[in-house]
């Protein structure tokens, strides 16, 4: 045998036959099927996991759905005691407190990144820039007690006393102040979402082209100017993708802003009111929600958050395709 | 090598037999539930080490709803609650559930008025009233009636309560149910309830920064938490008559109080809100540990019970360093009965002696 080996190679060489050799072929990838199969598995496995995660939330929250169905959505009424569950005020709390986090945040967040990498000199873009950054690592229950503790007897005492008078009549400024409102929670939301859209921005506005930017400056455009008509728009399907990376995070953020918002089922268009949002709710009332009902109209809430996040992610990439598309025609009539 | 090898095979067989050994004696019982007496609680796992070194007694202070869910599906040998399970629930375990009081805690009001510096007065009208959002300003003439003397400034009221499913909330609004006809139609008792008017703080700290930091504000917090934070808090008037300070002494009064009633064969599913006796604090409740009337497990049965007994005896003695409330001692005889009733594939667990060398 072991002397026959050597020879054995050789001597069948000439003689391989198209079929033998896709058998050895296939021999030898066995190991990449192996490695295929892995690789499929291992990117199943993330797409599987939410379906999971679906299926977990469905399961958990089905008691509530046969109950109380879509009116889940339309009603305002959230009583443990009766078990009465309707989750309005908490869906428009989660979009109005992102909102206002937004409104507040992207002017910002696109002011520092346009800044940073247009107009700063230097030295000052990569210091300024982490520090920007930084902010997303601070824990959001430091947020929460920083809230707490300094933005809301600086909005109440400070900020409120100041502009009541010239904004009191409209419906966004009515009512008392107290602290706890949808403006401290959106304020808060702002600050922690504001580090992600700069960070992406600053990133997607140095990735145009310098050409870009020359041209604008060669036909006469001040700096401004080329910033704003072609930095910007070249840019833009970037920065929409930045302004939903934040949003995604305002929708599902609890712990700062369940310490600032108040915490209070109701709808109200003011800002100074307090409000609730889902995830909030979510995580005040489940460890002791002791009805089966109660817990199941939370996992319900949970199903509907998750709902939510995926309509605005899908809703954002149509944009974003659609911006895209935009940008190509937009450069051909430059 | 030769030499060694038997050595060493006797080392191994000497550690194998220790280790198995060790794994009998070793008895791990796990409970949940309840985070208001976790501090208790965990107090009590620790100092029981010294008692019974291999018992491992295992406490996750889940909350109150997790407690009670995860004593339905068996999945822990003992919950803990800060609300008694209610009917339904019990006939979800087919009645095979057993409450035992440990500790009792108290809640009290706690406020923020601009330029009142004296202590305030609260009848359970009042709190009703303005938890129901019916009392709006602090110069409401109802408040100035049980308070002569202390000038109340012309203030708005903001209401904060909490915004967490909390047993605190169950004693607050069980009490408010009681005194109010009003409360318990519209809101009712629960660990969370349908709060007519105000904001929601997050646990124990949320409401007490929210209220020290918002004038005109009135919250609600537990004793314990008051005292440890020298936070300010109003007495409360008691059936009797009297305004009542909340201490560890009157919340234990209301429990002594409120067992006069009682017959020996309760369920000790008893609320002890809003009690007679002259220096029962109203705000006062139970905490309940869980356990099954009709035990399965015959590693964990004595031990647990054994266990439950020391806490509710010796174990007592270090409530008052944790600012919890013992048990007046008519429960405790109580509870006796209870621990010794409960059987073990048809025979009771604890021997009729149990107990009996204790002093």
């Amino acid at each position: 045998m072991t002397a026959l080996a050597p020879e054995q190679p050789l001597a069948r060489a000439p003689r391989i036959s198209s079929a033998e050799r896709w058998r050895d072929l296939r021999i030898v990838s066995r190991g990449d099927a192996i490695y295929r199969v892995a690789l499929l598995a291992l990117a199943l496995l993330l797409p599987l996991l939410l379906v999971a995660i679906v299926g977990g939330l469905v399961v958990g929250a089905w008691p509530a759905i046969k109950q109380f169905q879509f009116g889940f959505l339309t009603h305002s009424v959230w009583d443990p005691v009766a078990g009465k569950f309707g989750a309005l005020p908490l869906i428009f709390g989660t979009i109005y407190s992102s909102l206002v986090a937004m409104i507040i945040a992207v002017p910002l967040a696109l002011g520092a990144a346009i800044f940073l990498t247009e107009f700063a000199p230097r030295w000052m873009r990569t210091p300024v820039g982490t520090l920007i950054e930084l902010l997303a690592g601070v824990p959001s229950v430091i947020y929460g007690l920083w809230g707490l503790f300094v933005l809301i007897p600086l909005l109440r005492d400070v900020i409120w006393p100041v502009i009541k008078p010239a904004v009191h009549w409209l419906p966004f400024f009515s009512g008392p102040f107290y602290g706890p409102s949808v403006l401290a929670g959106g304020t808060i939301l702002a600050i922690m979402v504001l580090p992600y859209v700069a960070a992406v921005s600053r990133e997607v506005l140095r990735a145009v082209p310098p050409s870009q930017r020359e041209a604008a400056l060669a036909l006469g455009a001040t700096r401004w100017e080329a910033v704003w008509t072609v930095v910007l728009p070249y840019g833009r399907a970037g920065i929409f993708g930045a302004v939903v990376l934040g949003l995604g995070r305002a929708l599902g953020e609890t712990m700062a802003v369940t310490m600032l918002i108040g915490n209070r089922h109701e709808i109200s268009l003011s800002l100074v009111q307090p409000g609730y949002t889902i995830a909030a709710a979510v995580a005040n009332e489940f460890a002791e929600a002791v009805s089966s009902m109660h817990l199941s109209a939370l996992v319900y809430c949970g199903l509907v958050l998750f709902v939510i996040t995926v309509l605005v992610n899908a809703a954002a990439r149509w944009l974003i395709w659609r911006v895209a598309r935009g940008s190509a025609a937009g450069s051909a009539a430059v | 090598m030769r030499r060694i090898l038997p050595v060493a095979l006797a080392a191994i067989a000497a550690m194998a037999s220790a280790s198995s050994l060790a794994a009998q004696a070793n008895i791990r019982i796990t409970g949940a539930g309840a985070t208001f007496p976790y501090p208790i609680y965990s107090k009590w796992v620790l100092e029981y080490t010294s008692v019974r070194p291999n018992l491992q007694i295992n406490y996750a202070a889940i909350g109150s709803g997790g407690g009670i869910r995860q004593f339905s599906d068996h999945t822990v040998d003992f919950g803990a609650t800060d609300g008694p399970m209610t009917d339904s629930m019990i006939g979800a375990v087919n009645g095979n559930v057993i409450h035992i009081p440990t500790v009792l805690g108290s809640v009290v009001p706690t406020y923020n008025i601009p330029g009142v510096t004296q202590q305030l007065k609260f009848t359970g009208d009042l709190l009703a009233g303005i938890f129901l959002g019916q009392i709006t300003n602090w110069n409401d003439s109802r408040i100035a009636a049980v308070n002569p003397g202390v000038s109340l400034p012309n203030q708005d009221i903001v209401v904060v309560h909490r915004s967490d499913g909390s047993g605190t909330t169950y004693i607050w609004t069980d009490y408010l149910s009681k005194v109010s006809s009003d409360w318990s139609r519209r809101a009712g008792k629960a660990t969370s309830v349908n709060w007519p008017v105000g904001l929601g703080g997050q646990g124990n700290p949320g409401v007490a920064a929210t209220v020290s930091r918002t004038p005109g504000s009135i919250g609600y917090v537990e004793l314990i938490y008051a005292i440890q934070n020298h936070i300010a808090y109003g007495t409360v008037r008691n059936r009797a008559g009297n305004f009542v300070q909340a201490s560890l002494a009157s919340t234990t009064a209301a429990a002594a109080a409120a067992m006069q009633t009682i017959g020996d064969d309760t369920d000790f599913r008893i609320s002890i809100t809003d009690a007679e006796g002259p220096d029962a604090y109203p705000i006062a409740s139970f905490t309940w540990l869980l356990l099954p009337k009709q035990m399965t497990n015959p590693v964990t049965a004595r031990p647990l019970l054994e266990f439950v007994w020391w806490a509710t005896h010796d174990g007592q003695r270090f409530t008052q360093g944790l600012d919890y409330a013992a048990l007046p001692a008519r429960v405790v005889q109580l509870v006796e009965t209870r621990l010794k009733s409960i059987t073990l594939n048809g025979t009771p667990v604890l021997p009729a002696n149990v107990g009996g060398h204790r002093r």
